[in-house]
């Protein structure tokens, strides 16, 4: 029997770990499709970053309440598993409870700051159930936000039911195994040292008329729960909004390190004009440059950030409840342009299996998945990129788009137009002579 | 008033003529040549300058676009055809420092120029004021004409978020003496007036409400007779928005410039 259950387990880990580097590699190369882009330098300020902002969830406690009880969910759910090590190691070898003999006292400290963390990841998790379809916080709602309907909206209630789930079988393991150990109920009674935690001796009562084969089988069912529950969880992960907890640390120590005001230059251009304006001369040996496509109308016209960004958005809606042409009512939404992106890119992916890895499905992201009204109702006021707890940057992706549709399209709303012609012309934004430019000094002394 | 009326405005060909050099350029912008509410601004900006006696210039009429609003929509072109010229302009001249009053052509010229080849220090006027505050050169007394005022601050965009330029601004309303109150929305926070990103330029796209206004309730509701700006779009969406609310005649919006030459009776 145990041996079934070894190579039963040994089994489920190898599936799992085959489905996740698949599942990782396909997101790997998906990035990948991005223009390259330097992120390399200042590696200390980098790390910095990552550690205020990652590690330290800096941005996330700008609202203390939520702030903390994420930073529940988060340490709970790191520290947690940690005793995922043991049951992993127990599952391969057979064992149970391998740690116990070697660690005396420590063990049972241990799992009892496990369960403290589980209760308070299970409280937490309620907690973010009802905000979400209870009190219903105005950036989770389909009914203002077209985005979150459908799979977003289920993919958001599965994983905090998974969690609940998670932690509810973990405490209800040890509440059952507790049980056994009292009762001394066979290779359960050996572990004398180990006594009854913190958190689960409260759930021990239930289980006092049970029988000894009832608790053996309640234990086996939660153990496997458990570890099966997490497997399949590290897996739905990479389909999931969920990502993020990977995502968040590397998307965070990529991050822009420019003024946020800052355009990024694009230098093909700078070399036309400077031809134009007669400030550098053609090199005569050098080959006619590719010509490329200015801005962005898909994904591989974007940078890999960009698409990081895409797989790192966990659809808090931070950004677009603070865009103001959002909150007016109009058809931006920051969140929008990060899920676009990345189901852009999941579409991609799936048309790779599908077809083969040279499959074009005809589709873009600008005009497929965007439109032009999203874009132009942008004000480029930096308060998505501000608030996004991982350092994404939905304006980058929105500003290249804008290139496109004015470069290669030359599709311009007709007044933007007129102003262009006017910086042209006129050298301001508005139809006046550039003679008049200085005619304000004359009424200094008025 | 002040019956002084021989305030200077030199122009950089005028100091390079006698071949002097000023210690900064005042770039003025469009909106602070040609809107007929921000040459106020620009005016009483003058005035400053000249009565602390820093020695400045202006472009004048060889002054042009940043090119701003034309890559925020999108053409780079035109934006790189406006940089490098104005660049070259600049340099031609050997300008080291610029101050501006509008955060859109000081984030430009701050963080954009350098890319294509022109370095320069660039300060935005309120922080340039504050300065001149902190070493004493303008005096505010306390207990004068915005004693007891109550002054809300609208953060620009290009300023705040962009440029981390929070503080520079409520220090110089702080040095009024006036009762400075806060929007909810502010700093890191603050919203949009609608303007930024070419928008100044269209009308806004179908919407339920227009920005500015979704701006000037928030700040009417501080209960403050006045609102500071410290960006030409900014002052003329608050005031489109003022309009909108019917609240003319009790609010007024004013340039950070224009409060600092009240205060100073110029």
């Amino acid at each position: 029997m145990a041996i079934l259950q070894q190579i039963l387990f040994v089994a489920a880990l190898a599936t799992a770990a085959w489905f996740l580097i698949r599942r990782a590699g396909l997101i790997r190369r998906a990035i990948q499709l991005g223009k390259p882009e330097n992120r390399t330098d200042r590696p200390n300020e980098r790390f910095s970053i990552m550690l205020r902002v990652a590690f330290g969830q800096k941005k996330m406690m700008t609202n203390l309440t939520v702030g903390l009880m994420h930073f529940v969910i988060y340490v709970g759910f790191v520290i947690v598993n940690i005793e995922v090590l043991e049951i992993v190691l127990d599952g391969i070898l057979g064992t149970h409870r391998l740690f116990a003999p070697y660690t005396g006292a420590v063990y049972p400290f241990l799992i009892n700051t496990f369960e403290i963390l589980a209760l308070g990841v299970w409280i937490v998790c309620v907690v973010f159930l009802i905000r979400r379809f209870v009190t219903k916080v105005p950036r989770f709602q389909p009914e203002r936000h077209r985005e979150m309907t459908r799979w977003p909206r289920t993919d958001a209630a599965l994983i905090l039911i998974l969690e609940i789930l998670l932690m509810t079988a973990f405490l209800t393991w040890n509440a059952s195994d507790s049980v056994l150990r009292e009762r001394e109920v066979g290779h359960y009674g050996e572990l004398s040292n180990v006594g009854t935690f913190v958190v689960s001796q409260f759930l021990m009562p239930l289980f006092a008329n049970w029988s000894d084969a009832a608790l053996v089988a309640c234990e086996r069912f939660t153990w496997w729960f458990h570890i099966l529950g997490i497997l399949f969880f590290a897996v739905y992960l990479t389909y999931s909004k969920h990502l993020h907890i990977v995502l968040a640390f590397p998307n965070t120590y990529f991050s822009d390190l420019k003024p946020k005001g800052e355009m990024k230059n694009m230098a093909d251009i700078t070399k036309e004009v400077q031809l134009a304006l007669g400030i550098a001369q053609a090199d005569p040996n050098e080959a006619p440059a590719e010509p490329g496509r200015f801005g962005a109308r898909d994904v591989r016209d974007l940078t890999w950030k960009n698409l990081m960004d895409a797989y790192s958005c966990t659809e808090c809606g931070r950004c677009t409840a603070a865009c103001p042409a959002n909150i007016t009512g109009k058809k931006l939404s920051p969140r929008k342009i990060m899920m676009d992106t990345r189901d852009r890119l999941e579409d991609i992916q799936r048309g790779w299996q599908q077809n083969g890895p040279e499959h074009d499905d005809g589709k873009t992201l600008l005009g497929d998945y965007i439109t032009a009204e999203e874009i132009n109702a942008c004000t480029t006021c930096q308060a998505c990129v501000q608030e996004c707890p991982v350092n994404i940057n939905p304006l980058d992706i929105i500003l290249q788009l804008r290139r496109y549709k004015i470069m290669e399209e030359a599709q311009a709303p007709a007044s933007w137009n007129a102003m262009f012609s006017n910086v042209e012309n006129n050298m301001a934004p508005w139809k006046f002579s550039p003679g008049d430019r200085f005619n304000w000094a004359d009424q200094v002394n008025q | 008033m002040n019956t002084e009326t021989n305030y200077q405005v030199p122009t950089m060909a005028d100091l390079a003529a006698k071949g002097e050099t000023p210690e900064v350029l005042f770039w003025v912008g469009c909106a602070g040549s040609f809107d007929d509410r921000y040459k106020k601004v620009t005016i009483a900006f003058v005035k400053i300058l000249n009565h602390v006696g820093i020695k400045f210039a202006v472009l004048g009429t060889e002054e042009t676009c940043t090119g701003d609003p034309a890559r925020r929509a999108g053409n780079e072109f035109l934006f790189q055809m406006q940089a490098v010229a104005n660049i070259q302009v600049m340099d031609g001249y050997g300008i080291k420092k610029i101050v501006t009053a509008c955060p859109h052509c000081f984030n430009t010229l701050k963080n954009e120029y350098p890319e294509l080849g022109g370095t320069y220090e660039v300060i935005h006027h309120s922080q340039f004021l504050q300065q001149l505050i902190n070493e004493g050169k303008v005096t505010l007394k306390g207990g004068g004409a915005f004693k007891g005022r109550r002054i809300t601050y609208h953060d620009s965009c290009y300023l705040g978020r962009a440029n981390k330029v929070y503080e520079a601004p409520r220090e110089v309303l702080q040095a009024l003496d006036a009762d400075l109150v806060e929007m909810k929305r502010s700093r890191t926070k603050g919203l949009c007036c609608g303007a930024g990103g070419a928008q100044y330029f269209k009308e806004p796209e179908p919407g339920r409400k227009d920005i500015n206004v979704e701006r000037t309730e928030e700040a009417l509701s501080t209960g403050a007779d006045t609102i500071a700006v410290a960006c030409p779009f900014c002052m003329t969406m608050m005031t489109d928005g003022i309009k909108n609310k019917d609240r003319e005649d009790s609010v007024k919006v004013y340039d950070l410039a224009e409060l600092v030459a009240q205060a100073q009776s110029l």
